[in-house]
């Protein structure tokens, strides 16, 4: 079990800065986020995009915010589970709460707080007969945590963007055979990785499919074949496969954390503006994730709402202890 | 009013006729999410990068735009498309358009 005085739910950049703001109060944190890597829609959707509206950038590319979000954290030594869904909160009793990932990893906090965005980015499925009988560690995944996991394996990607291609040919140096399902006649990826992945195909290492559709998903205790529809021809075939991985992009979905009791407006959590507290004692809600009179969903404000949750939760934590609030410019920042 | 766009929602079994001023500077995307169609995401915030704004074009006043590069390639990776497809935060509410009927996939 992973013991910690805050847990984070949520990596994308106000949960990162709330590290920092809880570091100063001599907080540890630990932050879960079902993307396999921090920075939110920020490092998943737009990293190279510019944003304009960060006090003191006229601009900054958004993974370049993140990268200097996670040096800014650093000194505080966060703990971080990628890739993992909090799929259930419990609170235990007061600054006592338990939290468990969908893939069983279990964290004690003191105080949660949930930065969780839009909510959980969740793959968009295909239609496909079958596909949920084979999920959860039976051969289809919706992303590539462990590549190695497809060492010698038999493997199907479906899907035309840039992450299929880009896996089909990361894959096809690890795996034995590499099978990409594609809808339309043509790519429309980055160009680069279109060129790659056609130039392996005509060598014979990866397989690639267009005009086709997935159509069922066959095995008993694990997925051992995929048929496939080409909509042209209106022919159907059977491809064996160990695994089949369909990237189809990310959608956000609030997710369980609907299920935990806390007043939702919208899919957004509502929340007092004195200190972003939720209506259960020792939960925090900051970011877009929450919702009030006048809220914006800006990273400015997030910000903004993670310094006043920190100092709220660290009362909530030491009530009998009065701090007096030091400025970084005198007390600089020290390290754990 | 002359200024107006008129603009039909299907959505399930229910079609609503709105109408909106072709001067205020919104997208498709900003209109249907601020009449509550919580279907329309729009994630990215109206960048064309990443697809929660999908919406199927049933009939338009004048024809739109042809879709960019950019449209196309995050269209591409939708589980489903329809030759109608499009990114609705890249259909421009002003004097170029008429009027529009979509259609939000379930």
């Amino acid at each position: 079990m992973i013991e910690t005085d805050i847990a984070i739910i949520g990596a994308g950049p106000v949960g990162l800065f709330a590290i920092f703001e809880t570091g100063l109060l001599k907080l540890r944190c630990h932050l879960v986020d079902y993307l396999p890597q921090a920075g939110g829609q920020l490092s998943e959707i737009y990293p190279k995009k510019p944003i304009y509206d960060i006090p003191g950038y006229p601009t900054v590319g958004a993974q370049e915010l993140v990268d200097n979000l996670l040096k800014q954290a650093e000194p505080f030594k966060p703990g971080f589970t990628l890739g993992e869904r909090i799929e259930t909160l419990t609170k235990n009793g007061e600054k006592d709460f338990t939290l468990t990932t969908h893939l069983g990893t279990t964290i004690h906090a003191k105080v949660v707080v949930i930065a969780g965005g839009l909510g959980c980015f969740e793959p968009r499925k295909p239609e496909v007969i079958n596909l949920d009988k084979f999920e959860n560690g039976k051969g289809i995944a919706y992303m590539v945590l462990d590549p190695e996991k497809y060492r010698n394996k038999k493997v199907v990607l479906a899907g035309g963007g840039d992450s299929a291609l880009d896996w089909a040919i990361f894959l096809s140096n690890v795996a034995s055979e590499v099978t990409l399902v594609h809808r339309s006649e043509s790519f429309r990826a980055a160009p680069h990785s279109v060129n790659t992945a056609l130039k392996l195909a005509e060598e014979g290492k990866i397989t690639v499919l267009l005009n086709s559709n997935l159509q069922e998903a066959f095995g008993n205790d694990h997925l051992t074949g995929v048929s496939v529809l080409n909509t042209k021809t209106n022919e159907v075939h059977t491809i064996e496969a160990d695994n089949l991985i369909p990237l189809f992009g990310l959608s956000p979905k609030l997710g369980p954390i609907g299920n935990w009791g806390l007043n939702i407006d919208k899919n957004a959590i509502e929340v007092n503006t004195d200190d972003y507290s939720t209506n259960i004692p020792g939960i925090y809600a900051i970011g877009d994730i929450n919702t009030y009179k006048n809220k914006l969903k800006l990273i400015l404000c997030g910000f903004h709402e993670a310094a006043l949750m920190a100092h709220s939760a660290y009362k909530y934590m030491n009530p009998e202890v009065k701090y007096t609030m030091k400025y970084t410019t005198v007390s600089g920042v020290s390290a754990f | 009013m002359e200024n107006d766009i008129k603009i039909a929602v299907v959505h399930g079994s229910e079609e609503v006729n709105l109408e909106v001023p072709n001067n205020m500077g919104l997208n498709l995307m900003e209109f249907l999410k601020a009449n509550d169609y919580e279907q329309i995401e729009g994630t990215c915030g109206g960048m064309a990068l990443c697809a929660s704004c999908h919406v199927r074009v049933l009939e338009v006043s004048p024809a739109l735009d042809e879709q960019s590069d950019d449209e196309y390639a995050i269209l591409e990776t939708l589980p489903v498309v329809y030759d109608n497809s499009r990114l609705s935060c890249q259909i421009k509410l002003n004097t170029n358009l008429k009027s529009i009927k979509i259609l939000i996939p379930e």
